[in-house]
């Protein structure tokens, strides 16, 4: 077979497959990947620069969360936050994010992108990793003079990081 | 015709007065009324209803329910101080066939409905791809795409059966109303994916919606490439502001609320994200005190609406009892049930040729003696999977662990014709 028929069977070959391919996607800039991607992973990889103390998350969490999350995190009426480390394979587990999360990046993630409930995204960074290690140490989970930052938040062992099973395989073996 | 004997059609099949499905087919023909001798003068408007007498109502831009069906609205919660999280559920008991209507869907929100400016509105993919894209509505509107009745549950749904007291004013909607089933069309997410290029190390995406909590999760890359769809209709018209206006990810089968609404970006991700409405929610603490993360696909269940709590029994006599199934696994294979708690059973009729991952309507004829009894139903999918007896499906888990509930419900009557949710099996 002749070279220029061979290339024009595959050009034919891209075009059939082309007729789905619209391609009316526009190219994202980096700085519109940047404004937007917001998600923490486990690894930490997301992390903002800055940094945050327990003394000063003691200081916002009095101001901003206290309200719905009640004195250390105890709840009501939001969320129980702290406690029952331990529980989880006793006849009453208590799940809060200290006993049950298995990750402290999840709680930099969700507390940056919705909290506090009724001015969400208004926190700094510096204000995040603060109230996160406040949170962490009212259970001993971080020491008391301990400050976050993006280096350190990815090495805080949670409690049930242990206690994580993902049952994504079973679903993909099907 | 409640109080007709029993006839030919009526062959007992199971306890309880379950009747052959044949006799849903065996209609009985209403004795013709004696006809009024008219008087040959009058003008026939005069024996007619008001309606054929003078014009009706004109047309309208959008139709609303009938005024006799306007009492048919979502279970809203009670006013809150936190009036944007929580749900609405859907009033299963007062629809008939598969489809909810769309202003029916119910509503699972974590921080209220944003009003998205469908012009400024965009789609980001990015994460591990060759090209990273973004799409506005209308260019998505002009993508192939596909329709196809599916049906979405929030993982909670049923979840307040775990418990040990039902409360006596529990109905099918209070109890089961966080299942919905639309027409859904949209792009497929693989054509999108395909153009984006993405890396053969990726095997995870992170879904995240433009409303105020960031609602974020992560899904299998295998899902996204298979079944997934960027949806922009619901029931043939844009989808409802409520349900994730401009457009909303559709994962067949899987957990409701990893069918991210307002969907503004997807990250594609060697590994999940671990997000907070993966861990600390919509997962399962087990007996043992692990806790499994991503049980994403529904397990396959089965529901009698007709008869249930609230819609009472008149007398002895025949009824048609009817409800629904469905399975994130694919189609509902066969549905029994059982007027007599359990002893025995017989296969119901289905609407239809049953749509994977859809509603599916079942029917079975029963003739009610009037003593009390309980009416259950179990399903079985095209897998082969059985719905769990309550007391198999919580010997898996925690105490408290309530996501996911997929097992036998139970209605019992009373001599009075009345219903109400028990636990039974």
């Amino acid at each position: 077979m002749r070279p220029e028929l061979v290339l024009a069977l595959l050009a034919s070959v891209t075009l059939g497959s082309a007729t789905f391919a619209q391609n009316l996607g526009k190219p994202a800039t980096p700085a519109a990947m940047a404004a937007s991607d917001i998600s923490i992973g486990p690894d930490g990889a997301g992390l903002p620069p800055g940094s945050g103390s327990v003394a000063e998350g003691a200081r916002i969490y009095a101001a901003k969360c206290v309200v719905c999350h009640g004195p250390d995190g105890a709840g009501a009426p939001g969320d129980r936050l702290t406690g029952g480390v331990g529980t989880l394979k006793s006849e009453r587990p208590v799940r809060t994010v200290a006993s049950f999360w298995p990750y402290a990046t999840t709680v930099f993630d969700y507390t940056r992108r919705a909290m506090p409930l009724t001015t969400p995204q208004s926190l700094t960074n510096d204000e995040v990793y603060a109230v996160t290690a406040y949170m962490l140490s009212i259970d001993g989970i971080v020491a008391k003079n301990a400050r976050l930052d993006a280096a350190s938040l990815p090495q805080v062992v949670m409690p049930n990081q242990v206690g994580i099973v993902s049952w994504e395989p079973k679903l993909r073996r099907r | 015709m409640p109080n007709r004997r029993p006839s030919d059609l009526e062959t007992p099949v199971a306890g309880g007065g379950l009747l052959h499905r044949r006799a849903l087919l065996g209609g009985t023909i209403a004795a013709a009324g004696a006809l009024s001798a008219a008087q040959a003068q009058d003008p026939i408007g005069l024996g007619s209803p008001l309606t054929m007498t003078r014009p009706g109502a004109g047309f309208s831009g959008y139709g609303a329910p009938a005024e006799w069906a306007q009492g048919i609205r979502r279970l809203t919660p009670p006013a809150s101080a936190r009036p944007g999280t929580g749900s609405s559920r859907t009033p299963l008991e007062a629809l008939e066939g598969v489809i909810t209507p769309s202003g029916l869907h119910f509503e699972r929100h974590h921080n209220g409905v944003p009003a998205i400016d469908a012009a400024k509105h965009e789609l980001l993919i990015h994460g591990l791809v060759k090209r990273p894209l973004s799409f506005d509505l209308d260019s998505l509107r002009r993508y192939p795409m596909v329709s196809a009745m599916r049906f979405i549950e929030c993982a909670g749904n049923s979840g307040g059966l775990t418990g040990e007291t039902i409360a006596p004013t529990a109905t099918a909607a209070s109890l089961h109303g966080l299942v919905s089933n639309s027409e859904w069309t949209g792009v497929p997410l693989s054509i999108l994916l395909e153009e984006a290029g993405v890396d053969p190390s990726a095997r995870w995406l992170l879904a995240e919606g433009a409303d105020a909590a960031g609602m974020s999760r992560s899904v299998p890359l295998w899902k996204a490439m298979d079944d997934a769809v960027v949806a922009l209709f619901q029931n043939g018209e844009p989808i409802r502001p409520e349900q994730g206006f401009p457009m909303r990810l559709l994962l067949p089968g899987f957990q409701g609320n990893a069918n991210v609404k307002w969907l503004r970006r997807l990250k594609v991700t060697r590994e999940a994200t671990y997000t907070r409405d993966e861990t600390s929610r919509y997962s399962l603490l087990m007996a043992d005190g692990t806790t499994r993360v991503f049980p994403l696909e529904l397990g396959v269940k089965s529901l009698i609406l007709k008869p249930s709590p609230g819609l009472t029994l008149r007398g002895p006599g025949v009824y048609e009892i009817s409800g629904i199934a469905w399975s994130g696994a694919g189609r509902i294979r066969a549905v029994e049930v059982s007027a007599d708690g359990g002893r025995s059973w017989a296969k119901a009729a289905l609407d239809g040729p049953a749509a994977a991952k859809a509603l599916t309507r079942f029917r079975m004829p029963w003739r009610w003696d009037g003593s009390p009894l309980t009416l259950l139903s179990r399903a079985i999918d095209e897998t082969g999977a059985r719905q769990p007896t309550r007391t198999a499906w919580k010997a898996q888990f925690a105490p408290g662990q309530s996501y996911n509930y997929n097992a036998i419900n139970a209605w019992a009557v009373d001599q009075a014709g009345l219903l109400r949710g028990v636990h039974a099996t």
